[in-house]
């Protein structure tokens, strides 16, 4: 790494001018790069994707049950019940958030609360109580949609493009 | 020259405070004062840290049985945009103030500057101070604080404090030796989960130069502490070290693996921020120093000089270290 010497230096630093990668330099960065892979340790994806695929599900058990009962003590189809499940969720995943236990929760269950409408309405919650300190406008409207604003344009151009794929391949 | 030897200059009084993890961490007996709660009274977090500062100073101040006005220069630094946590604090104390940044190698960047200035006699005296606080980095750098982001086990968990140390030319125990000023390293690294990785190429060069430049054999020093490097980090430095130098590392520590309890703590890899440094070194370190336990103390305060906006243009994360010799005198 270190040169010494005048010529090696201006040697050295002509190269840099134009850019030339130097053979020496990269085997440093991947020799280091070698010593960072030995010593980080791994991730448990198997045990992550068990917790998640069985919280997920769960969750999913929950809401078929919620929208069933509400089908059954309103009187009205599951279609209908839907948002009265969607609403029950929400409100809860965002109430726990604001009683401060509910980060814990996910940051243990990861993706089998994040996927569900429980994740949005945690990041959209978290994001409003942080920022709730520095006004309604240039806080909370601001910043509500700091984790949550990419989900949804993203989610409305996939819509977008499945729906026409649908369209052309199906006919709507 | 990136390696200067004082003569004249002396550290004579620290003050360390911290918070409620810290204070649960082995070291907690050690620290002056320390907290339950991360809002100390005050409305937020950056405002928190800001108080953290003030009241650092005096304590630093009560300790010497001085005032404000008997101080030359203050020099400060913190994690957040625009060091707004310094600024504030000496916006209230009006003491000439020099604000700097080096993210976690902030610490050891001020008492170099501080250092120059006692030994050059253009002040008498400095002050220097740093501060981090958990919930103001993570709300800046990360997600927000009650949001469950996961996690790698090699994240590390800023620390919430913030010390103040007094440089003068007045003889005291402890003396500030040498320093060492750190290039900028990058190795590529772009795991913002992973600093460790990011800041052991700055640490290991540092060191080094410091070693060669003061022609010390590395058995000189009784403890080389670095700032943050964490657990994974700690193992890391002492691998490249041997690859890169040729230099086996003895009586070799991480501040970030002392300050918690690694094992019952939620701190994955361990302490980070520009406080975590300074916190050991001026508690438990300058306590064994008086004890005459260790004689020659090099802290090395590493910082990832990391910054989101570029992190997401997809470039690397640069590091800086810088060195201070500690010894004991009497």
């Amino acid at each position: 790494m270190t040169k010494t010497g005048f010529i090696p230096v201006f040697l050295y630093e002509i190269t840099k001018i134009f850019h030339i990668k130097h053979r020496g330099e990269d085997m440093e960065k991947n020799k280091y790069k070698d010593i960072v892979e030995k010593y980080t340790p791994k991730e448990d994806r198997t045990s992550h994707g068990l917790k998640a695929f069985l919280i997920g599900g769960l969750m999913g058990v929950l809401g078929q049950f919620l929208l069933d009962l509400y089908a059954y003590l309103f009187h009205i189809p599951t279609t209908e019940a839907a948002p009265f499940m969607i609403i029950t969720l929400i409100f809860f995943a965002s109430l726990f958030t604001a009683l401060g236990f509910f980060d814990k929760w996910v940051a243990w269950a990861q993706a089998g609360l994040i996927i569900p409408i429980t994740g949005f309405a945690h990041s959209m919650m978290s994001a409003a109580l942080e920022y709730r300190k520095e006004g309604f406008v240039t806080g909370i409207g601001a910043n509500m949609f700091k984790l949550a604003g990419t989900v949804i344009i993203f989610g409305v151009v996939s819509a977008y493009v499945f729906g026409f794929i649908r369209l052309i391949l199906f006919g709507g | 020259m990136e390696t200067m030897l004082y003569k004249n200059v002396y550290l004579n009084e620290v003050s360390t405070i911290a918070g409620p993890y810290e204070k649960k961490g082995p070291l907690g007996s050690y620290f002056d004062k320390t907290y339950d709660e991360f809002y100390f009274h005050k409305k937020t977090w950056e405002q928190a840290e800001s108080k953290l500062i003030e009241e650092s100073i005096d304590l630093v101040l009560r300790k010497l049985n001085k005032t404000r006005f008997d101080i030359d220069v203050h020099i400060g630094g913190d994690l957040l945009n625009q060091i707004v946590a310094s600024n504030y604090a000496a916006s209230r104390l009006k003491i000439p103030f020099l604000g700097i940044y080096s993210a976690c190698a902030t610490s050891m960047e001020g008492m170099i500057i501080g250092a120059n200035l006692v030994e050059a006699k253009l002040v008498k005296n400095c002050l220097v101070t740093t501060s981090s606080h958990n919930n103001a980095a993570e709300k800046q750098f990360r997600y927000p604080v009650e949001y469950g982001a996961v996690k790698k086990k090699t994240t590390t968990f800023t620390v919430t404090g913030g010390t103040c140390a007094y440089l003068s030319r007045e003889k005291s125990m402890i003396k500030i030796d040498s320093a060492t000023i750190g290039t900028v390293e990058d190795m590529g690294e772009k795991d913002v989960m992973n600093m460790g990785a990011v800041m052991t190429p700055a640490a290991a060069s540092t060191i080094y130069k410091h070693l060669k430049n003061t022609k010390r054999d590395i058995s000189y020093y009784d403890l080389i502490l670095t700032g943050d490097l964490g657990m994974y980090g700690e193992k890391m430095l002492k691998e490249f070290m041997e690859v890169e130098y040729r230099l086996k590392l003895k009586n070799y520590k991480d501040a970030g693996t002392m300050i918690y309890d690694l094992d019952n703590q939620p701190v994955f890899a361990g302490g980070s921020g520009p406080a975590c440094a300074p916190l050991v070194a001026f508690s438990y370190v300058l306590e064994q120093m008086k004890k005459k336990e260790f004689k020659h103390v090099l802290v090395v305060a590493t910082g990832a000089l990391f910054s989101p906006t570029m992190t997401n243009q997809k470039l690397s994360i640069p590091s800086i270290a810088h060195a201070i010799s500690l010894e004991v005198v009497q």
